[in-house]
């Protein structure tokens, strides 16, 4: 099918974005368009405004900035998954990137645009779950920022308000000699995933888990990290049976029904996924320090 | 509330222009604005990467880019592969010779696909996972892929095989 009538509006600045999203009604925002035009094409979503920020220079590009890496909204998913400061300092984002749609889609999609859009099996928000991401968003009247863990209201629903958008992403960088793990299972080759998950781990020197993330997308709404089972390793010797009590813990989490996935099916992806991950992020890790 | 606006951009290496409203992806502008009609509208959701062309270079799926994002840029379609003589790109020579279409649907998509890993790998031999992670983007219901495969292979790494002979 063809997108319903919309009015376009092409803003060149970001001042000049945020001013059409306060002053318009049932405008929506266009980033990368792999997820919304998709939508708009079925009907799924037929905005009376379109507002497209890909000719808003600002809006894109990363750099280091102290004890992070921040990513702007529209940076290209392609130019994250090629971008060297990306590789050195968040390795689990370059790793997890590869997974995303395809080439044709990281081409045009962005990394703000997936978070924001919050497809319950999109694999960035679980990166930037397990990596305690800082989202910052902004609207004519000023910005905020909150931790990615309060993002997710429900399926597709965010607390991102209809005059505010995604600006930036901070994610907190782990010291080097992490180890880090991104797996999932999909229906067929490379599409959205059914489960997966996002590991990371570092070793002390008697090999035990000093600090360790494991979160894991596809079960319900929004990803999910392990909290008690991270507080309860630390400190453990990173070995099979660390993996095989974080792989347990997952695989008793809640899970949704699913077209083609039972909840029992996603339970044991995520059991199977976690203490792979794990053990992967924590060889990793291990190789590093040795 | 959506009249039609003025879409110049270049393509295939010609100044193009036409009207269309802004809800036309670039698809159908291409096809109904222009006559382009190479460049085929598969799924129309992103999924089957029949619509690929390339944006300034990079392959995008034209069905989820609006006509009116490619203003003022280059895209360049099927039509823009072979040389203005007819003859064939060599990707579509080894195509053809590897059996790599049938009913030939998705095969412009496939091609736009293969020269934008040609530019990438810039003289670098391809292996086959990577020839197949490329193409994941691209649907082929008749050839089983293997035969698009092997005339892509053929094709990334003639050079590394003429100089081994």
């Amino acid at each position: 099918m063809k997108p319903a009538p919309f009015a376009y509006h092409a803003p060149a600045t970001k001042a000049e974005a945020l001013g059409l999203l306060a002053r318009l009604d049932d405008a929506r925002v266009l980033a990368g368009g792999q997820s919304l035009l998709p939508m708009m094409n079925l009907r799924l979503a037929g905005p009376t405004n379109l507002i497209d920020l890909n000719g808003i220079a600002e809006l894109s590009g990363i750099r280091r900035a102290g004890d992070a890496l921040v990513i702007e909204a529209m940076t290209r998913q392609r130019a994250a998954e090629r971008s060297e400061l990306v590789r050195e300092h968040c390795p689990l984002l370059a790793e997890a990137m590869a997974h995303v749609g395809f080439q044709q889609t990281r081409n045009r999609g962005t990394v703000g645009g997936s978070i924001a859009h919050m497809d319950p099996t999109a694999e960035l928000p679980v990166v930037a779950c397990a990596l305690d991401a800082v989202l910052t968003v902004e609207s004519a009247a000023g910005g905020r920022q909150f931790p990615i863990a309060e993002l997710a209201q429900g399926y597709l629903m965010t607390q991102i308000a209809p005059d505010e958008m995604l600006v930036r992403i901070a994610l907190p960088l782990w010291p080097k000699g992490h180890g880090f793990a991104f797996e999932e299972v999909t229906r067929r080759g490379e599409t959205f995933s059914v489960v997966c998950v996002a590991a990371l781990a570092r070793l002390d020197g008697a090999g035990a888990f000093a600090r360790l993330a494991l979160a894991i997308g596809g079960l319900g709404a929004a990803p999910v990290r392990l909290q008690a089972m991270e507080a309860a390793l630390v400190g453990a010797r990173a070995d099979a049976e660390a993996f095989a009590a974080a792989g347990a813990a997952a695989g008793a989490l809640e899970a949704d029904e699913a077209p083609f996935a039972p909840p029992d099916f996603k339970r044991h992806l995520a059991g199977v996924l976690t203490q792979r991950a794990l053990a992967r992020a924590a060889g990793r890790a291990r190789r590093a320090s040795s | 509330m959506s009249a039609a606006v003025r879409i110049a951009l270049t393509v295939n290496g010609a100044p193009r222009e036409a009207e269309a409203e802004p809800r036309v992806h670039l698809c159908d502008f291409l096809r109904h604005g222009l006559g382009l009609t190479g460049t085929h509208m598969g799924c129309e959701h992103g999924v089957c990467g029949a619509c690929t062309v390339l944006l300034d270079g990079e392959s995008v799926r034209s069905c989820l880019t609006l006509a009116v994002q490619a203003r003022g840029r280059s895209v360049t379609t099927i039509e823009g592969v072979a040389r203005p003589d007819g003859t064939l790109h060599p990707i579509q020579e080894a195509l053809a010779a590897s059996h790599g279409l049938q009913c030939g649907y998705c095969t412009p998509g496939v091609v736009m696909t293969l020269i934008e890993l040609e530019r990438e790998l810039a003289g670098r031999p391809a292996d086959e996972a990577t020839v197949r992670r490329a193409l994941a983007g691209n649907l082929c219901r008749c050839t089983g892929y293997q035969g698009i495969v092997d005339a892509a292979l053929s094709v990334l790494n003639a050079a590394a095989q003429e100089a081994a002979q």
